[in-house]
């Protein structure tokens, strides 16, 4: 098992800003907006260097998604910023008409998403929003692991010509891969080569992921452990080759099992490879009020989780 | 200095376009197409600096957005009779393969339209968002958008309205269609809303606010003109406009039926009687 340096703990929103504020100059057609939530996106340094390229949207969501979607008329790429929860659910007719079917420049850019939100509890822990994001046409959707993958993300996407729903959280986790690393949109990273099963994370899951190879890798386990970043589209060619190799698969998210990664995952497998497969992901619940490591044990998205997982779904292979 | 018998001859036919076209298809909104067919008419061949050889950012052209996209029909002949593609393609609305959707989309990439509409109360947003461009593009030309009084009921209008007076959007001319009708009844029943208190309510969210009679073109034209001549003074304009839906075959006004229900054959020669015209139908 490959040994993954940590070069620092980060929050991956930190990412996002700093992304953000690189973009800020080096591209002058990238422009902010934000719903009274700048500091909380990190967006305030852009705000402060690019203040006529920054509009305040106030708790305004629905206007915001409006606003940016006319921005791109004329040529702009308007970067929207609020907690994933306003991000989506609150505005999801305005992002289907305005952006996703109108097939608008927007990035809605989306923090504190998922459990790791923390003591807010269930009200602002969205745990949908991958299955809400990924069913529209037109839509990219990226959940980066870490800082400086949210970094180069943030700047990737501002070449990608179309609206991408880009997730990232709020707790400071391992920043590991690295510094200004190239993000391909689309394209799975293996992380680590195996033989015995493949474990495919998102989001905050990936580093769990490594950590759980560590402790199979203890056990004689050989698992495939790939970064799938971006959801949609989903790297078909990468899936199916681990899996051809393996024969068994885990995924490892910070959603629901419905409309999530491991969702997609096994919708392609079913039609292209079947194969046995376990998910790690919340199991048709909300959340609740708590530490973000408390959420993640008791919700079964911790490291051991991947591990049980990972035994159960070798007892199936075939 | 405009030529109003002109102005109205335009107006009359699209009428006829817009009734024929909701008739071929046995569906569609008439009502209120018809009602705005006097200010589409002003708009386009009158008010907008804008060019037919459509190009999406719309850069140093005047731009309009159609929140209450229902009323595509008028939208549509209007679009075809300035130029923006052929009268003939008005026999494909509401058709399977067109490029003219029940409700105005760009992904069949018809000239004209700049963002779909449909789902109510999201045109305003967007025009902010494109008067917005148009500041940070130094383009002086300026965003006109109609929506409804049943549309104006959606909370993101309320939303776009305070956002717009804040960040002085002077460069945006929003007119609403103010013809007292809804699906279900009477705007001033369902949900209190009357010509005189939108003047009220939006006065007080900080914009402009004036009022024209929408089937008068010189109404029309001495309105828009005097809101061109307040935008770049800080505020956001808005144009209450009085209509009637169904405006002005007899059978058709007066009432929300005619919203959303298409004549049949011996209705559509009524109304068309009505509306005698010397430009060509489709």
């Amino acid at each position: 098992m490959k040994t993954f340096e940590i070069q620092n703990v980060k929050d991956t929103r930190s990412g996002f800003g700093v992304g953000l504020h690189e973009l800020g100059k080096t591209n002058p057609k990238v422009l902010g907006l934000c719903a009274d939530l700048t500091g909380s996106l990190k967006m305030d340094a852009f705000q402060k260097d690019f203040p006529t390229r920054f509009f305040q949207a106030g708790v305004a969501e629905a206007n915001m998604m409006g606003v940016a979607a006319g921005l791109t008329i004329g040529g702009y790429i308007p970067y929207t910023g609020t907690f994933a929860n306003f991000s989506t659910g609150r505005v999801y007719d305005q992002i289907r008409q305005s952006i996703a079917y109108s097939n608008k420049n927007v990035k809605i850019c989306a923090s504190h998403a998922g459990i790791t939100l923390g003591e807010d509890g269930a009200t602002h822990q969205i745990l949908e929003d991958l299955g809400l994001m990924k069913m529209l046409p037109n839509m990219v959707v990226i959940n980066p692991c870490d800082f400086n993958q949210t970094k180069a993300a943030t700047i990737a996407i501002s070449k990608h010509l179309g609206p991408v729903y880009l997730r990232f959280g709020r707790p400071a986790v391992p920043n590991f891969t690295p510094e200004n690393q190239h993000f391909e949109i689309g394209k799975a990273i293996v992380l680590n080569e195996g033989a015995d099963v493949s474990i495919f994370a998102t989001g905050h899951l990936v580093w769990k992921a490594i950590e759980a190879g560590h402790i199979l890798a203890e056990k004689g386990i050989h698992a495939e452990i790939i970064n799938i970043h971006t959801i949609k589209p989903l790297d078909d060619n990468a899936v199916l080759n681990s899996v051809r190799k393996t024969r068994c698969v885990v995924t490892a998210e910070e959603h629901q099992m419905n409309g999530g990664l491991g969702d997609s995952i096994f919708q392609l497998l079913a039609r292209n490879l079947p194969t046995p497969g376990e998910m790690v992901a919340v199991n048709d619940s909300f959340g609740e009020s708590g530490t973000p490591d408390e959420l993640m044990i008791k919700y079964g998205l911790d490291t051991s989780n991947i591990v049980e997982k990972v035994l159960k779904v070798l007892a199936r292979k075939v | 200095m405009a030529d109003i018998k002109q102005l109205q001859e335009t107006a009359t036919q699209i009428r006829r376009d817009v009734l024929r076209m909701v008739h071929a298809c046995k569906s569609g909104h008439p009502g209120g197409s018809i009602g705005c067919a006097d200010f589409f008419t002003a708009l386009y061949f009158e008010i907008m600096h804008h060019n037919p050889k459509f190009n999406m950012d719309g850069i140093n052209e005047d731009v309009f957005i159609l929140s209450n996209g229902h009323i595509s029909p008028v939208f549509y002949s209007t679009l075809a009779r300035s130029g923006y593609f052929e009268l003939d393609e008005l026999k494909t609305f509401r058709k399977i393969n067109s490029r003219l959707q029940g409700h105005p989309a760009t992904a069949e990439h018809l000239p004209g339209v700049r963002i779909a509409t449909g789902s109510l109360g999201q045109g305003v947003s967007v025009s902010i968002g494109i008067a917005l461009s148009k500041k940070l593009n130094n383009d002086t030309s300026l965003v006109y958008a109609l929506m409804g009084d049943g549309e104006i009921q959606e909370g993101q209008n309320w939303e776009a309205f305070m956002f717009a007076a804040q960040n002085k959007v002077d460069n945006l001319i929003v007119t609403i269609d103010s013809n007292g009708q809804q699906i279900d009844g009477q705007t001033k029943n369902i949900m209190g809303i009357s010509s005189e208190n939108l003047k009220t309510r939006l006065l007080s969210f900080g914009w402009e606010v004036l009022n024209m009679n929408g089937h008068d073109f010189e109404s029309i034209l001495q309105t828009m003109n005097e809101a061109k001549s307040l935008s770049g003074k800080g505020k956001p304009v808005f144009i209450v406009m009085s209509t009637e839906m169904g405006y002005p075959v007899d059978f058709m006004m007066g009432s929300h039926k005619w919203h959303g229900v298409a004549p049949n054959d011996a209705e559509l020669e009524n109304a068309l009687s009505q509306l005698p015209s010397s430009l060509l139908d489709y």
